[in-house]
């Protein structure tokens, strides 16, 4: 309809209610949702997926209902992976070339958990972001910041036996987009990850804590509820930095729970 | 009937894919399940559209999958594919006009008497949270009208989730994001 894709492969929506809208009219839309989730005491842990701030939903969100399923043999069970699919130098997205990228040098390191507390254990996390600059090694983004030769921005872990996963890397910036007049994204990782049944599959983006982008972003702010909102933010941990070496974080991830049979019922319940 | 408990932790939010995966999830053979010239290896394809029926060039798809005898396998080595070893899990990202292909094979029943399915991740640019759908073969007719998952849809949904199989033997299976003929997308219980 309204996307033009250009030469170089870099979509926009020519919307006129999209790229042209300012930051205030993008900010307003988002406080009349919020307030409006205030007011109906329900609790909304995921992102919506109609957010309407976020333009590129509008076409894209199903407008009915998900169906309920429950789980059949195929779907409590995840795909493997091991040390066949992941190499261990992998986690380190700063060795990956020549030499030293430019930028913070970060660790990034918590657990897996599901939503039992239970560890995920040997699960793959992958992750990929944009450089010190806010720009991604990617034909689709031509964001004028300098590309970092020695920087790709991805990277792959297997979570150990307590479900922990840590990966040294670059702290990225942030960066511009098109959903409207002046839009910036908050600096984010993004991170991919399975649990024990497919069903718990997912993905999500990391945030840095203290970003003044955030109450800007459409994207982060499709979580209405702000309890939620704040577990995709990462702690600044000084026992994970690292004497004249990097700076760390913490953040742990909790996926759904396991919908594999339980034994034994729940306590007081018959 | 053991029910399970309610979670104690609070599961983390989705967020989109955004635009620019393509460096970093896709790899190679990652839609090759099988090899071509496997026996029985069959192109499982399709495009995936918005609510204007525009193809969406930035999705990403995965699929999970029993072997044809209907075996849930635990072999690792989906990201480094050797060509000889299933692994039921594969990767794609669709092209510039929203077109997918898995190599694979047919799905077989994992219990006797149910209609076998492939199970299908969808991601995207502009969708705020993955969503999850069943591809199931034409074949069964049996198994597919006593579906439980099926049979509780209505003639739109229900029919969005069997695959068509094309002259040769592929199968042919379009996602719609929104609008008409928009694909039926499951919840499981626990998911928050």
């Amino acid at each position: 309809m309204n996307i033009e894709e250009f030469e170089d492969g870099h979509v926009i929506d020519t919307n006129p209610d999209a790229a042209a809208a300012t930051q205030d009219q993008i900010t307003a839309e988002i406080g009349a949702i919020h307030e409006a989730y205030e007011a109906s005491g329900k609790l909304e842990t995921q992102p919506r997926i109609d957010f309407t701030p976020y333009r590129s939903s509008l076409l894209r969100h199903p407008t009915k209902s998900l169906h309920h399923a429950d789980p059949e043999t195929i779907e409590l069970y995840a795909p493997a992976f091991g040390q066949r699919d992941v190499h261990a130098l992998e986690s380190d997205l700063t060795i990956q070339h020549n030499g030293e990228p430019i930028g913070e040098r970060i660790v990034v390191t918590g657990r897996v958990l599901d939503g039992d507390g239970r560890p995920v254990v040997n699960q793959l996390v992958e992750i990929w972001q944009a450089n010190a600059a806010g720009r991604y090694i990617h034909k689709r983004d031509q964001h004028p910041a300098p590309i970092d030769p020695n920087f790709t921005g991805v990277g792959r872990t297997i979570t150990g036996e307590n479900g922990e996963y840590s990966f040294t890397t670059i702290k990225p910036a942030p960066y511009p987009w098109k959903n409207h007049h002046n839009a910036w994204r908050p600096a984010h990782i993004h991170f991919s990850l399975f649990g024990t049944d497919f069903t718990q599959r997912m993905i999500t983006q990391m945030y840095f804590p203290g970003d003044p982008l955030f109450s800007l972003d459409p994207i982060y702010q499709a979580i209405t509820d702000v309890k939620a909102r704040e577990r995709l933010v990462a702690t600044y941990d000084h026992n994970v930095t690292t004497h004249e070496w990097s700076t760390g974080y913490s953040w742990d991830i909790v996926l759904t729970g396991s919908n594999r049979t339980w034994m034994e019922e729940e306590e007081g319940e018959h | 009937m053991s029910k399970a408990p309610a979670l104690k932790l609070t599961p983390t939010p989705g967020q989109t894919i955004g635009p620019f995966y393509g460096y970093a999830l896709p790899f190679k053979d990652g839609g090759k399940l099988v090899d071509r010239a496997h026996p029985g290896s069959i192109r499982l394809h399709g495009v995936i559209t918005d609510g204007a029926g525009e193809t969406i060039p930035d999705a990403l798809l995965e699929i999970w999958q029993p072997d044809e005898e209907g075996n849930v396998v635990s072999e690792t080595g989906s990201l480094v594919r050797d060509g000889h070893t299933f692994t039921g899990f594969g990767r794609v990202a669709v092209d510039n006009v929203g077109h997918y292909t898995f190599t694979t094979v047919n799905p077989g029943a994992t219990e006797a008497g149910k209609a076998p399915f492939i199970m299908l991740t969808v991601f995207a640019r502009g969708l705020l949270n993955r969503l999850f759908t069943r591809i199931y073969l034409p074949e069964d007719t049996e198994a597919l009208a006593t579906d439980p998952l099926l049979t509780s849809m209505d003639e739109s949904a229900r029919s969005s989730l069997i695959a068509t199989r094309e002259a040769n033997g592929d199968l042919r299976f379009d996602i719609s994001l929104q609008g008409g003929n928009e694909t039926a997308f499951l919840s499981y219980p626990r998911e928050s």
